[in-house]
């Protein structure tokens, strides 16, 4: 048994939910309770997904229990196909149902539906979210593209003259951090070398797709949490050869370049030359030069983890005090990563060892997950996300990748946008007795709800104006319940509601007065 | 013939449902119950529902945690009773400001049978007297949603203290309300001449209200099905009445008190009739906007009958489906005769036949959960995530006018975006 007040992953059925939301065309048979429909709100509302995730849930009740719960799924199963008609579906239990033991896999086969039935066994009791979604990513590529997989030990035929390369992007999902847009840099960056997208998968794929993903000459793993095991399978199968470069910054990205490259047999110069990401030169400006050794902590996945240290090293000048991860499946490339700039990786999914670290290192920037955003925000230290888990803001509107020259600008933006700007940090030090201006004070380009630092006392609080209304010490007390983002306006309302009806004290009436009169 | 939907047909329906478990009570009851703790134990799915559906809102150190259950506890290799005890001190070491900590069973600890009530009751003797434990469902194959806080209240009521023999009769007010209702109500029954008056569930555990013969129990919300029965086996007494939401409902819920302890005609105006005015009044304003707008409910609450009441009643509103999770009828009585007649009534859920026959209705405005809401914009509906009145205080005259308005909201919004 293991205490946890917040989780950096979900159970693991709620990564294949997340792989089978992806997809276009599949549909997926959960056995679950009905509380277990909470994870649609991920999708919907986090992610802002226009539709239902493509999940039938079971639903099973107590009293189902002593009966059947296996004709329960059969029939949720047979109802599902005849609505929706996708070419494949999934089948699998979530937490509870795992425990009652209906094979679901079983169950499904024995339907004799006319499409690939693909059974998932994801361990609720020992596995987390993205290792639900690696293993469905895989499992799916397992049954879809494996029918189509050579003899084994037959060699990959030399790609056609004159046929340009092509390569796969695996690994993005639904609910990822901005795996919506990180595909499209990476596809720029592929077309640099004159190499073609063939599949993206799972993010938009369909099951047709899936079953031609052996064609391609080679597989870009985007993000190694999810699409390394579908990777390793086509390299034994296919003999694809796979990426280990993750794009993220203008390093990774050069470095990527060179992999692929070298993989394809292809001259990287002239593409590499041609990456030149507006970061770079931001980076180099005399405004910037007040990054120069800031202290950041990291922590997040281990691909997003280990790839903002080396931005935040090697192109912004930070100092890394800190590097950690959640990624226990990766938590060796972690600590190998750490270790080459001197430091022990931190790797838990205890956030409260989390927030020890950053409060026992102090740093002026935290580079993390929104666990981290909020231990950050306590703490009164700049932050910016760089990892799922995620939050509705991390699902911006406009295009914000990460990976490519375009994912080093958004990098660059965000990370320094938390922080106090060159001269005004100056000032700062400079006049720290200036009561608004002293160092409690937020950035100035923030909102006040920046970091809670004490403040100097005796803020000047205006004067009621014009004709003063007195309240009630009642009134005073309710007024302090409102919340604090509309008790300005309340008090202002109520008091003009008092003067213009000539009130000269408020009390309780007059507040709730006051509200009906204002209330749209 | 008995009026509007007295004695209406129910019918029931099965399939996929859409709703919470009860494990989501927590969000709010841990807010209300100031020095308690909620232990869920269950699986990583239950912590990840309460981590969804409290939203990163309410990060500061939340007073509920989950023991997740591992693959060494199913294997035997753990020792669960032992397992749970190291947990308990592990967080009680953590909180000493905690004085009630609920155990909360979830799926998987029903499914194993793990015996929460039991290893309640072991607790309570290892840190008697600090901190006093309980247990408690909120598991999804036994509790939808809101059923959470009617299990919870009903594990406490045999722990509340017995109300002294000659004690006059008290109003024991059940439903987890917001501060500032509670505050208001008070006042009113103060006004009334009521005294006294207790709440349930109150906010600090030192303050459990006492119960006997002489309670009578105003229910502040229509899902404490369970609580009522216990309360009743305590010798309190139900006061059926309308729930306190708009002018009506408040008015009559606080009449079921005022007949209940006599307070004169005369009295019960002069207190009321200011605020039942003001409600109205502030009301009223939204009708052009609502009235005659078709309405369609999504099972989620057990909300969805008084609201439906409430926006047919006060501002014109046509149900064209009130679909409720489960149907207290007796509880919802008073409710239920007040919808025009002929609404179709539905409960339990079949999500997908639910979607085709909102498709088919094509009403203004749907009430529906979280998980359903953007997939019906998207469709061209104007929605209205039920969860939040849930969260949000709507009880009383003071909260009419914005209970009215998070229904206008959305239509006023639609008609502001330019297409
Ligand atoms: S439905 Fe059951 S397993 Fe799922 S979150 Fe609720 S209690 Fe946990």
């Amino acid at each position: 048994m293991e205490l946890t007040l917040w989780t950096y992953e979900g159970p693991p059925h709620v990564g294949a939910m997340r792989v089978a939301t992806a997809l276009r065309d599949v549909h997926y048979v959960l056995h679950a309770p009905q509380g277990d429909t909470y994870a649609d709100l991920l999708f919907t509302m986090i992610e802002r997904r226009p539709a239902r995730p493509p999940v039938t849930y079971t639903t099973f009740q107590a009293r189902d229990l002593g009966r059947d719960t296996a004709e329960l799924f059969q029939n949720a199963c047979r109802a599902a196909f005849e609505r929706f008609r996708p070419a494949a579906l999934l089948v699998g239990a979530s937490c509870t149902a795992e425990l009652i033991q209906d094979d679901p896999g079983g169950l499904a086969t024995a339907l004799d539906l006319p499409v690939p039935v693909i059974p998932l066994e994801l361990p609720a009791y020992q596995k987390k979210e993205n290792w639900g979604a690696a293993e469905t990513f895989y499992q799916l590529v397992r049954a879809l593209a494996g029918p189509h997989a050579p003899p084994p030990g037959t060699k990959r035929p030399p790609r056609p003259q004159g046929r340009k390369p092509r390569a796969n992007l695996l690994g993005p999902t639904a609910l990822g951090f901005r795996h919506r847009d990180d595909p499209q840099e990476v596809e720029k960056l592929l077309d640099l070398l004159g190499v073609e997208v063939a599949v993206v998968a799972p993010l938009g794929a369909s099951v047709a797709d899936l079953a031609r993903l052996g064609e391609a000459d080679l597989n870009v793993v985007l993000y190694p949490e999810i699409g390394l095991p579908a990777a390793r399978y086509l390299e034994r199968t296919f003999g694809q050869p796979w990426t280990k470069t993750v794009p993220i910054g203008l390093g990774a990205s050069r470095d990527f370049l060179r992999e692929v490259a070298d993989l394809l047999g292809l001259d990287p110069e002239p593409a590499i030359a041609r990456v030149a990401p507006r970061a770079r030169w931001w980076s180099l400006s005399v405004d910037s030069t007040y990054l120069t050794g800031k202290r950041v902590f990291v922590f997040g996945d281990a691909t997003h983890a280990i790839a903002a240290a080396r931005v935040a090293r090697e192109e912004l000048g930070f100092e890394v005090v800190g590097l950690g991860t959640y990624s226990r499946e990766f938590a060796r490339e972690v600590r190998e990563a750490a270790r080459a700039i001197g430091l022990e990786a931190l790797v838990t999914d205890d956030y409260l060892e989390v927030e020890a670290a950053i409060a026992e290192l102090a740093p002026e920037l935290v580079l993390g997950t929104q666990m981290e955003r909020h231990v950050a925000k306590r703490l009164g230290i700049a932050c910016a996300v760089i990892s799922a888990p995620v939050h509705v803001q991390d699902f911006p509107a406009r295009y914000a990748p990460q990976m490519g020259a375009e994912g080093a600008n958004v990098l660059f933006d965000t990370w320094v946008h938390p922080l106090m700007m060159g001269l005004e940090e100056h000032l700062l030090q400079m006049f720290r007795e200036d009561f608004e201006f002293h160092d409690g004070a937020p950035p100035s380009h923030l909102a006040a709800t920046g970091p809670a630092r004490p403040r100097p006392p005796a803020e000047p609080v205006p004067a009621a104006a014009e004709g003063s209304v007195r309240w009630t010490p009642e009134a005073e007390k309710e007024l302090a319940k409102i919340p604090f983002f509309v008790r300005g306006k309340a008090r202002r309302n109520t008091e003009r509601f008092a003067r213009e009806r000539r009130l000269p004290v408020i009390t309780l009436e007059t507040l709730y007065e006051a509200k009906a009169h204002f209330g749209r | 013939m008995s009026p509007g939907c007295a004695d209406a047909p129910i019918r029931k329906e099965r399939g996929q449902r859409e709703v919470f478990c009860g494990l989501t009570g927590i969000v709010w009851l841990h807010r209300k119950l100031q020095d308690a703790f909620f232990l869920v134990v269950g699986s990583r799915t239950c912590a990840h529902l309460l981590q969804s559906a409290a939203g990163v809102m309410i990060f500061a150190e939340p007073r509920f945690a989950t023991a997740i259950i591992g693959e060494r506890d199913l294997a035997g290799r753990a020792d669960l009773d032992e397992e749970l005890d190291r947990v308990v001190g592990r967080l009680l070491a953590r909180r000493p400001d905690i004085k009630l900590l609920f155990l909360v069973g979830s799926c998987p600890s029903e499914v194993i049978k793990l015996d929460l009530a039991r290893a309640a009751a072991r607790l309570s003797r290892l840190h008697a007297p600090a901190v006093r434990v309980l247990a408690y469902s909120g598991s999804g194959i036994e509790t939808t949603f809101t059923q959470g806080e009617d299990a919870c209240l009903a594990a406490l009521v045999p722990t509340l203290p017995e109300e002294r023999r000659a004690a006059p009769p008290s109003l024991l007010v059940v439903g987890a309300l917001a501060d500032i209702v509670e505050d208001q109500l008070r006042r009113l029954f103060e006004g009334l001449g009521i005294a006294p008056v207790r709440f349930l569930p109150p906010r600090r555990s030192a303050e459990m209200p006492p119960v006997g013969p002489g309670t009578r129990v105003l229910l502040a919300q229509p899902w404490l099905g369970e609580t009522m029965r216990a309360l009743e086996e305590r010798g309190a007494r139900h006061l059926p009445a309308l729930f306190p939401l708009g002018a009506e409902g408040t008015t009559a819920w606080l009449a079921a008190a005022a007949a209940a302890f006599g307070v004169p005609e005369g009295r019960f105006r002069a207190i009321t009739e200011p605020g039942a005015e003001r409600a109205r009044k502030a009301v009223e304003r939204q009708r052009p906007l609502l009235a005659g707008k078709r309405l369609f409910l999504f099972p989620d609450s057990q909300l969805e009958v008084p609201l439906a009441r409430f926006l047919h009643g006060e501002l014109g509103l046509v149900p064209v489906e009130v679909g409720t999770p489960y149907l207290h009828r007796a509880h919802l009585a008073p409710e239920l005769a007040l919808l025009p007649a002929g609404t179709p009534l539905v409960e339990g859920q079949d999500v997908d036949a639910q979607l085709d026959r909102c498709r088919t209705l094509l009403p203004d405005l749907v009430v529906c959960g979280l998980g359903l809401a953007n997939p019906l914009e998207a469709e061209g509906f104007t929605t209205k995530w039920s969860i939040e009145l849930v969260f949000t205080p709507i009880q009383g005259y003071d909260q009419a006018a914005d209970l009215a308005e998070l229904f206008a909201r959305p239509l006023v919004r639609r008609t502001r975006l330019v297409a």
